[in-house]
């Protein structure tokens, strides 16, 4: 059935275009390519909901390597985000060996063990990528009177505890910037935990809440109808894209939280993992099939869309960023007390 | 009225033999994904979504909306023959559905299912067409108070339904609250009764406990009592389609009822599976036969369906217009929406005027092909009651499996799944309602967010509950629904003295 659709759905010259491409692409590569090869089909672990941000890079990714034929065995993509996402880092580290499992992975892989003691750390799984880093935008509603960044805290400090801020999940990313902002800061807001940042939008535009510390995607439509105001992004520089996104306002228009006197910096990784004891032959062969789709042009499509700041680091490299961003995360998590106390979840 | 003009755009767009054909397609394979228990319409657009990528968006949306109508015509069929919900939505179906089909009456029963989803999409249909930014608006004014106040609606529009005693109905109901909790509870980020366990940080999949609950309990008890299908001796004439037709107009009220109910929540977004219990709670409510509801009633196959397909369409509405997704199966949508470029969202009607009315136009045909698809082929479902009892059992039991493995691919589902079929065979031989149970499983853990972010927001103080006219308006709805038999009992007995005593 399935092959059946594929075939009706491309016209022949373009998937004769596509082998001469493949062909030349097999031998200009033909040194680097590693000699493992997949010998059955590729799971790909989500720890994200069904449609969130992990969902929607692991579609691309399994949807650029079909059309581009960069694999011989099909990428199926499994969703396992059962405990906040626990369920898939276990999976990946229960599989040792296996080299037929990938996981894509968000900052649930720190939080989660950090807040709820689950018995897991990446270091019992073998990175394999940084993908891409995710950007944090302060939003607040458009009909709000907070112009700048400075306005808003300004606000919430004259009344602290008063103002709502919404986010994904408890302890997680969202209320880890919060966190952030408060001990930079040293204001306090109210966080309220709801499921996803689908649902966080609509409650600020509804008025529901008073800010969000949504991802760019997740606002991107209703920044365009002038429903929401970005106040400021929790980077070190300003996103680079200079495409105006609404009439007047591209993303690189947006002040970073320093320039507007709030010392808050978060990024969150988008990476690849796959099981501990694989040979380095597999985790090449990973690492060049990630390496590939990177080239593509869906690729730099969805990352221009979604304004996710560009990184891509294998090796020593992404180890070293993993130690880091660990650090940095129990560091936050514990001056803001979201540490899991004792006893331990096998 | 303005809207008429790109309608018939868009159904210009839709109608190349290309886009039919898909039609076609996405009709059939949704069928199938919504007949298999547990690979349902969310799981089955994921699937093949990365299929459409190399599509046009708009003939990609009419394949996979589609299916997604597929899905949900489907999910009744398994329900009335084998009391088996092949979708979360279809619960409901199965309380008077089966009953029908155990009479000899499936094909009415699937008659009537259909043709009440037909029209509950289609009132959904002309509410996108013709109101959309309107309703659009009024699904941003809800907030936690509104959605706990609106899932309290369906507790008690549920509460005192069925001729089990209420306490019964309480132990079920608080054994699904239970169950709800199990896994990450969303507003403190920790584990919740799963005991060290692996296996439970998943949670409770409503799916499989259904699968197990309805599904291999009833075969369970139907190999005790020996009581074989009575389907033998269905009616086979597919005159039986217009028989049922002939008798639809007399429940005009249940459907209108039911449609609206079906779009107020799939525009809030309450979704399908609240819409059906609410449509069946409401219908039971307010029907004339409301003592022969859950034995083989037309009426309570017709009433969560077109609710639930009313739902289903309106969910599409929030996601296009604002970019929130009013379903599981939107949400997958949604995802896909944006690998195509499009940004749904208010811009989205003004920007990509194409898309959207060849989407809508696709909804009008996609439910029309839909229906003629399912009519059809009334007589052939019919038709598998006519295998005897010891071959159709053990298929049965194969698809539950498959279907509950389907959900997370996880083998220890199956397992969670026959356990459920054992406690669903106690509850029967004990007579405890499963309703209530599994309304909250699907609804528990929604209504305890939504109550924790509302004391939250409000530092503890109840009174948000009557804030404003629209929460303050459903939860008194909710307290009236919940008292209803009570008020009911109390109007006769001032009416009819003597007869009082009896009324509890």
């Amino acid at each position: 059935m399935t092959s059946k659709i594929t075939r009706c759905l491309m016209p022949n010259r373009t998937s004769l275009f596509r082998w001469l491409f493949v062909g030349a692409l097999l031998t200009f590569s033909g040194a680097a390519q590693a000699a493992w090869q997949p010998t059955k089909s590729i799971t790909f672990v989500v720890t994200g909901g069904a449609g969130g941000g992990a969902d929607q890079m692991a579609r691309l990714i399994q949807g650029i390597v079909s059309k581009y034929r960069l694999s011989k065995q099909p990428i199926i993509v499994v969703i396992q985000n059962g405990g906040g996402g626990g369920q898939g880092f276990l999976d990946i580290k229960n599989s040792p060996g296996d080299p037929h499992k990938i996981a894509i992975v968000l900052s649930n892989l720190y939080s989660v063990p950090l807040s709820t003691n689950l018995d897991f750390n990446w270091r019992d799984t073998t990175p394999v990528a940084l993908m891409a880093l995710d950007e944090f935008v302060l939003w607040v509603n458009a009909r709000s009177p907070y112009k700048t960044a400075q306005d808003y805290i300004a606000a919430v400090k004259a009344s602290p505890g008063n103002f709502k801020m919404g986010g994904a999940g408890s302890k997680r990313e969202d209320e880890i910037v919060t966190a952030v902002i408060e001990h930079a800061t040293g204001t306090k807001f109210t966080f309220i935990p709801y499921k996803g940042g689908g649902e966080i939008s609509t409650q600020l535009i509804g008025g529901h809440i008073d800010s969000d510390v949504n991802n760019p995607i997740e606002h991107i439509a209703h920044w365009r109808a002038d429903e929401v105001r970005p106040l400021c992004v929790f980077d070190t520089q300003r996103m680079p894209f200079k495409d105006k996104v609404t009439k007047t306002e591209s993303w690189n228009d947006i002040p970073t939280c320093r320039e507007s006197g709030i010392d808050a910096q978060y990024l969150m990784l988008r990476g690849i993992l796959m099981p501990k004891g694989v040979t380095a032959d597999q985790l090449a062969y990973y690492v060049n099939l990630l390496r590939e789709v990177r080239e593509k042009p869906e690729w730099k499509e969805f990352i221009a869309k979604g304004a996710y700041k560009e990184s891509f680091l294998v090796g020593d490299e992404f180890t070293k960023f993993l130690e880091e961003d660990e650090a940095r995360h129990k560091e936050i998590m514990k001056k803001a007390d979201f540490l899991a106390q004792s006893g331990s979840v096998k | 009225m303005d809207n008429i003009l790109p309608l018939l755009h868009g159904f210009s767009v839709v109608l190349t033999s290309y886009n039919v054909a898909l039609m076609f397609l996405g009709i059939l394979l949704g069928i199938v994904v919504g007949v298999l228990p547990g690979l349902g319409g969310p799981n089955g657009v994921a699937i093949l979504l990365p299929l459409t990528f190399t599509m046009e968006p708009t003939s990609a949306i009419v394949m996979l909306s589609c299916i997604y109508w597929g899905a949900l015509f489907g999910g009744a069929i398994t329900s009335i023959l084998f009391n088996i919900p092949g979708e979360p939505s279809s619960v409901a179906t199965t309380f008077d559905g089966y009953p029908l089909a155990q009479q000899g009456r499936a094909g009415e029963a699937l008659t009537a299912s259909f043709s009440g989803s037909f029209l509950g999409a289609l009132v959904g249909v002309l509410l996108i067409t013709f109101l959309a930014p309107l309703v659009a608006k009024f699904a941003l004014r809800f907030g936690p108070p509104e959605f706990f106040a609106v899932y309290l609606l369906t507790f008690c529009s549920f509460i005192g339904m069925g001729q089990e005693s209420p306490m019964k109905s309480i132990v079920s109901m608080m054994l699904g609250f239970a169950l709800a909790v199990i896994g990450m509870d969303t507003m403190s980020g920790q584990m919740r009764l799963t005991f060290g366990w692996t296996g439970l940080m998943q949670g409770v999949d409503f799916l499989i406990a259904v699968i197990g609950l309805f599904g291999i309990g009833e075969i369970l008890v139907t190999i005790e009592e020996g009581l074989a299908f009575k389907g033998k001796s269905a009616n086979l004439n597919p005159k039986v389609v217009f028989q049922t037709w002939a008798r639809l107009p007399k429940y005009w009220a249940t459907l209108i009822r039911s449609s609206l109910i079906g779009c107020w929540m799939g525009v809030t977004p309450g979704g399908a599976t609240a819409a059906s219990f609410m449509g069946y709670g409401i219908a039971q409510k307010f029907s004339s036969r409301r003592d022969r509801f859950g034995t083989g009633e037309i009426e309570g196959v017709v009433a969560p369906e077109t609710a639930a397909h009313a739902s289903g369409t309106s969910a599409l509405l929030p996601m296009l217009a604002l970019g929130i997704p009013g379903s599981a199966t939107a949400a997958v949508l949604l995802g896909g929406l944006m690998i195509w470029g499009l940004e749904p969202g208010p811009l989205l009607f003004v920007e990509h005027k194409d898309f959207v009315w060849g989407l809508i136009a696709s909804m009008y045909l996609g439910n029309i092909v839909g229906l003629i698809i399912v009519l059809s082929t009334v007589p052939l479902f019919a038709a598998i009651l006519r295998v005897p009892f010891p071959i159709i059992a053990p298929i049965i039991i194969i698809l539950c499996a498959i279907g509950a493995y389907s959900v997370h691919n996880s083998v220890m589902d199956v397992w969670f799944m026959l356990g459920f079929g054992a406690v669903g065979y106690l509850f029967k031989k004990l007579g405890f309602p499963l309703a209530p149970l599994v309304l909250a499983l699907v609804l528990g853990d929604k209504a305890e967010d939504a109550f924790r972010q509302t004391m939250l927001a409000s530092k503890g103080d109840l009174s948000i509950f009557w804030s404003n006219g629209l929460v303050g308006t459903i939860t008194v709805l909710a307290i009236v629904l919940l008292f209803w038999p009570a008020i009911v009992s109390l109007c006769r007995r001032m009416r009819s003295p003597k007869l009082g005593q009896a009324v509890p």
